[in-house]
């Protein structure tokens, strides 16, 4: 029992809603020198996870090269059939080769995410450091109510009930995605600064008299980097599961366009003749989303192991 | 800060909550392609009768805040109008009523399911803090965390559904013991995915209250580990418990669009999915602002449960004021 009590608490802080972490100090002795060692090595399952989102990455970029098929060649005389004749994952009801859409399917699946992600990084993470920069402000304010209004509603309901009635697209759907991430990311940022506000080094470069946007820029953000990039990675996650779920729904990308939640969806009306047509697009959607949130947990744990006593 | 004075205050966040929701629903119908009157139309023929009749009813004429002071008032009697496609003219509180119950049973059930899986996960993890069984149970919560339920549920239909055939894989079923083995693998999915949170506040929860003086007292005094476990380390993991409990009743709601399709069951989920789909605005209006009104008094509830159970919050909220 005695390892057990003495031992820093890893898991306490919520990633979606971070409590300000007290003092970035380490008190002496608070994490021992076996817990450090076991945060800093990557383990197997975060391994695991950076090759299967290498993998995915790999689709995306060389996807082109290594489809056997084009995916949207039909072969109305196969139809949908299971493996066979070259068709390592078998055939949809039009005869199109499963196994090239997944392929090229993982293009449609991150692209939307990437530019959620994006959207965060650029709107999101200056934002959030200049309200927690400058706390207590009117803009402060308007964003946390904003963060209140969304935290309060399921986002899902919201998106498919929003981009299912004004329906104007993959784009729209990705900007109403990003417009809902962005108050998390912001409210993130936010609290990480104002921690980082607090200390002397911030103190000290105001006592030197630099301009406000160098100390916010050049100074605490490569401080709050490995959160910043840990929700990132969430961000992207979060909007592959909303973006492939819309899909999947028949209100995301047009028909005809090769996409995970797509082929899901109507591999389901055909598990008994070809279960891999849904099988393998829903494992890829399982392992690109569990893939970033394992690396993102492991990303923000080994970035704030050192300075952050949670 | 007194009881009354703290359900006002959150009651009126609340109501400030729903009249922001309701903007929206009600903005939706300008939004959406096309003029609002051909919306409400729908394929119906454009008859001068029904076309007058829907400028009187909608008051179309009127400017929008007049519009929507009109809707609101109506729709806080919980009138919305009737069904355009989906059921036409049906009212539309009637239909969501119609589908409330097979949507209230599967988050019963999934709640179930997750408190009897969820936290005596958690607590053996939390417990065995750094263990084997600790990685093994965190590893299940990262998987649950991070997959998308609807492709759980299709992984799951496959395996249990088609492949070894235990459960049905369509509809709602008739009678009770057919409904609970229809609504198995529904609630399996969605415990799995909700299990995970309850698993990491739990884990979290035990981790901390373990380590405090308190309990290394009790211990001391020679109380039994039964003892110790229940009085001590179980009520203190309440409060954060309690909290996501609110998650936990409003997450079927949103998952319950994904796995309502999957399973094809006739809940609010699917209703307002349906009705999306036929463009039925007055539908789809009047389900989302009855969930988000439901999500705005469960979450009071849960506010005000972890008020009543925890005395550190109370004493927090008056030494704010």
């Amino acid at each position: 029992m005695a390892d057990m009590t003495d031992m820093a608490d890893t898991d306490t802080a919520d990633m979606a809603n971070p409590v300000p972490a007290p003092n970035p100090v380490p008190a002496p002795g608070t994490a021992s020198a076996r817990e450090v060692s076991r945060r800093f090595r990557p383990p197997v399952l975060v391994a695991l996870a950076a090759s299967g989102v290498a993998v995915i990455a790999l689709l995306v970029v060389a996807g082109g090269w290594l489809t056997p098929y084009d995916p949207g060649q039909q072969d109305l005389m196969r139809g949908a059939a299971g493996p066979g004749d070259g068709h390592w994952l078998g055939t949809d009801a039009l005869g199109r080769d499963v196994l090239s859409q997944l392929v090229a399917g993982a293009r449609t699946a991150v692209v939307g995410p990437l530019c959620v992600a994006a959207g965060a990084l650029l709107l999101g993470v200056p934002l959030g450091v200049l309200a927690g920069y400058r706390a207590g402000g009117l803009f402060d304010a308007v964003i946390n109510r904003f963060a209140d209004l969304v935290y309060a509603f399921p986002a899902m309901l919201l998106v498919v009930v929003v981009v299912g009635t004004i329906g104007d697209g993959y784009w729209f759907a990705v900007a109403v995605v990003t417009l809902l991430v962005l108050p998390a990311q912001i409210r993130l940022c936010r609290n990480t600064t104002l921690v980082q506000a607090r200390l002397p080094y911030v103190e000290a470069a105001r006592t030197l008299g630099l301009p406000a946007a160098r100390i916010m820029f050049r100074h605490i953000l490569p401080n709050i980097r490995p959160t910043v990039l840990a929700t990132l990675l969430l961000d992207f996650g979060g909007a592959l599961i909303s973006l492939s779920g819309l899909s999947y729904l028949g209100l995301g990308v047009p028909p005809g366009t090769p996409d995970w939640g797509e082929l899901l969806r109507q591999g389901q009306t055909l598990l008994a003749v070809n279960p891999y047509m849904s099988l393998a697009p829903g494992l890829m959607i399982i392992i690109a989303t569990v893939g970033v949130t394992l690396l993102g947990d492991w990303l923000y744990d080994r970035g704030t192991a050192g300075t952050d006593p949670r | 800060m007194s009881i009354t004075t703290f359900v006002l205050r959150r009651l009126a966040s609340g109501l400030l909550l729903l009249l922001a929701l309701s903007l929206l629903v009600f903005a939706l119908l300008d939004a959406s392609p096309g003029s609002p009157l051909q919306s409400l139309l729908g394929t119906r023929p454009a008859t001068p009768e029904l076309v007058a009749e829907l400028r009187a009813r909608h008051h179309l004429d009127e400017p929008f805040a007049l519009q929507y002071l009109h809707w609101l008032s109506d729709a806080v009697r919980l009138d919305f109008g009737r069904s355009i496609s989906v059921q036409a003219g049906t009212p539309v509180v009637d239909m969501v009523y119609g589908r409330a119950a097979l949507s209230a049973e599967l988050a019963a059930y999934c709640l179930l399911l997750v408190l009897l899986l969820g936290v005596p996960l958690g607590l053996i993890a939390g417990i065995r803090h750094g263990r084997t069984a600790d990685r093994s149970i965190s590893l299940l919560a990262t998987v649950g965390f991070g997959a998308p339920v609807y492709a759980l549920s299709v992984v799951l239909l496959y395996v249990f559904g088609v492949a070894l055939g235990w459960f049905p894989v369509y509809g709602a079923g008739e009678g009770f013991a057919d409904r609970v083995t229809h609504l198995t693998l529904p609630a399996v999915a969605l415990t799995t995915v909700l299990s995970a949170v309850v698993v990491r506040q739990t884990r979290a929860a035990t981790v901390t209250v373990l380590r405090q003086d308190y309990l290394t007292f009790a211990r001391l005094r020679g109380l039994s580990p039964a003892r110790v476990l229940i009085h001590y380390v179980l009520r203190n993991c309440a409060p954060p418990v309690v909290t996501s409990a609110g998650m936990l009743l409003i997450a079927p709601l949103s998952a319950g669009i994904f796995i309502e399709q999957v399973f094809s069951l006739p809940g609010m989920g699917s209703l307002l999915l349906t009705a999306v789909a036929a463009e039925d605005l007055p539908v789809v209006q009047g389900t989302a602002l009855l969930l988000g009104a439901l999500v705005v008094l469960v979450n009071l509830l849960v506010d005000l449960l972890g008020f009543l159970l925890d005395p550190r919050v109370r004493l927090h909220a008056a030494g704010e004021h």
